[in-house]
């Protein structure tokens, strides 16, 4: 806190994270994908799934900013109509883990004894598991899809967000504020939800940040490999899946879905270090 | 030591345990019949009948997975649906390709990874530092298999100077090795910095410092050594990322290895094969964990002692 002023944390908050310069333009990014995907039918210059047999495997030009595809469909179009895609699957697959993971944690953290060991040997058993073998685990479980992707997504996150939260418990079950609503007859979901849940919350969105990036990077990784969306859809792994056979040929099929996922995810990890940095949380 | 050693060995066990039923539980929830499965389209249900009682299908649940466990520690693994071959062969052939793929991956990620955080670290603040945390996070963010076409378009297409894919000779390695590692690099580098940074401000740093030490030994001998404790731990968990990451860059390069088996086995429902790689890679990456813990330890004697 500098000089005499006194500000409330999130007033506090908001003047360090004004100062991340490297955070605002990812924030900015993100926005920019977030609006092209919610407005795709204006914003899209083409129909993402229109095949034009007159202008095949065309390079950019003033027509077609990013070129075609072999269907001669318009890769821009594309890339902002599968942006719905990662970013549904990106926020669902985060938010489902979140909610599940909190819960855990919580529970974990402020009963403790058994349930806490058990939980927590579970989510240890859920963390042996490297994530995408997980993921392929319930994709081969479920079947490929989209939706599944969600789940299998999803699966791999709770344990993180229940270790975060379970950790955050433990340090403020032990604050004075909380004894002292303990002591007035607080019952217990009361102290979980209105009194430690706040305090865990910013380390959470920290942790969501920089797990969307991943979760988002995982999803494009296996419709890349064929088990998640398939590739008609306009998804940009599945669209970089399908750019492998033109190589050489039609290099731009290649480049720019690549450049889609590489650009969001990078956005979403610097969004995340500048949160981080702006609650000054010791956060790995 | 011993000690220790014998209670992580101890601790181990139960999540080997979970696994297993995991894995067991994964099989169970499939769809469809394994007795007809195994009894073929011809057999009549008497002959399916006596298969399911064969197989132990008929008993309760925990005798079933007692009986599978037991077949599976003698690695009896079943057969592939797709080829008929017993999957401890299938996966046998598939697991040297892997094996030398991470571990040449995971050489020169660390290095490459500690040189760079450890660089960033000394010169804080300045431009190598920024350059080296530029890199950092980019390559936590690359998608792999774009990096990978990208570097199959440019030296092989374009240039011709190495095989676009396969699993012969040096060359082959080299595009998937940079592919599969730049990842694990990237978060090395990033982690080694903090460590190094942290322990940069200790005081006995300060003091090897006040002693007239020059730099370069207060950096290697005192800083280093005591940053690279956590950095360990860290190496250990990227190796487990590793044999996640090498399901795509082995379909990004046609690598005959356990990644491109497993996705292979996923799109033609291929389950004992499938179950067997899911058992594998969470053995794999305890035991990892197991032999991570234990360096820590002889690493750090306060553990030990707890």
């Amino acid at each position: 806190m500098s000089g005499s002023t006194i500000r409330t944390p999130t007033a506090e908050f908001m003047r360090r994270f004004m100062r991340q310069r490297v955070a605002l333009v990812a924030l900015a990014v993100i926005m920019l994908i977030v609006l092209a995907a919610l407005f795709a039918p204006l914003v899209a210059p083409f129909e993402p799934a229109a095949p034009d047999y007159d202008s095949i495997l065309e390079g950019p030009s003033a027509v077609h900013w990013l070129g075609t595809d072999a269907y001669g469909r318009d890769v821009l179009s594309r890339i902002i109509w599968g942006g719905r895609v990662s970013l549904t699957v990106g926020f669902l697959s985060v938010a489902l883990g979140a909610v599940f993971g909190v819960m855990i944690g919580l529970v974990s953290g402020f009963f403790g004894g058994w349930l806490d060991a058990l939980l927590m040997r579970l989510m240890d058993v859920l963390l042996a598991f490297p994530g995408i073998i997980l993921a392929i685990g319930v994709v081969a479980l479920l079947g490929p899809g989209i939706d599944n992707v969600i789940y299998a997504i999803a699966v791999f996150s709770v344990p993180v967000f229940a270790r975060l939260v379970r950790g955050s418990t433990l340090e403020l079950k032990q604050t004075l504020y909380l004894q002292a609503a303990r002591s007035i007859g607080v019952k217990a979901p009361m102290l979980m939800f209105r009194h430690i849940l706040p305090g865990a919350m910013p380390g959470v969105i920290v942790y969501a940040s920089l797990r969307l990036g991943t979760s988002i990077l995982t999803a494009a990784s296996l419709s890349f490999i064929g088990l998640g969306a398939r590739p008609p859809s306009a998804e940009w792994g599945a669209m970089l899946a399908d750019g492998r056979s033109y190589l050489g040929v039609a290099d731009h099929l290649t480049l720019f879905p690549g450049l889609a996922i590489f650009a969001l995810v990078l956005a979403f990890n610097l969004l995340g270090d500048g949160l981080r940095d702006a609650l000054d949380q010791k956060l790995r | 030591m011993l000690a220790y050693l014998l209670k992580r060995l101890g601790g181990t066990i139960p999540v080997l345990v979970a696994v297993s039923i995991f894995v067991f539980g994964f099989v169970h929830a499939l769809p469809g019949d394994p007795a007809r499965l195994e009894a073929g389209p011809e057999a009549t249900p008497a002959d399916i009948e006596a298969i399911r009682v064969d197989m132990g299908l008929d008993g309760p649940i925990w005798s079933q997975y007692t009986r599978w466990l037991g077949h599976t520690l003698q690695g009896e693994l079943g057969r592939s649906t797709k080829t008929r071959q017993p999957v401890a062969r299938v996966i046998g052939e598939r697991f040297m390709p892997t094996l030398w793929l991470t571990v040449i991956s995971m050489i020169w990620a660390t290095i490459a990874g500690i040189a760079i955080g450890v660089l960033s670290g000394i010169k804080r603040g300045k431009w190598q530092d920024k350059a080296g945390m530029v890199i950092a996070i980019s390559g936590v963010s690359f998608p792999s298999f774009w990096l990978g076409l990208l570097l199959i378009d440019l030296f092989s297409v374009r240039l011709g100077w190495l095989p676009t894919g396969g699993y012969e000779g040096w060359q082959s390695f080299v595009m998937p090795a940079f592919t599969l590692g730049i990842g694990v690099a990237a978060v090395m580098a990033r982690f080694t910095r903090s460590a190094f940074v942290e322990v940069a401000q200790a005081d006995f740093v300060r003091t090897a410092r006040m002693k007239g030490l020059s730099d370069g030994v207060v950096a290697w001998k005192h800083t280093l050594r005591n940053a690279m404790i956590p950095v360990i731990t860290l190496t250990g968990l990227q190796f487990g990322f590793l044999l996640g990451g090498a399901i795509v860059v082995e379909t990004v390069f046609s690598w005959p290895g356990l990644g491109r088996l497993l996705v292979d086995s996923v799109s033609f429902r291929d389950y004992p094969v499938i179950q067997a790689e899911i058992m594998l890679f969470s053995i794999e990456f305890v035991l990892i964990n197991l032999a991570v813990d234990l360096l820590y330890a002889l690493a750090n004697p306060e553990i030990r002692l707890q």
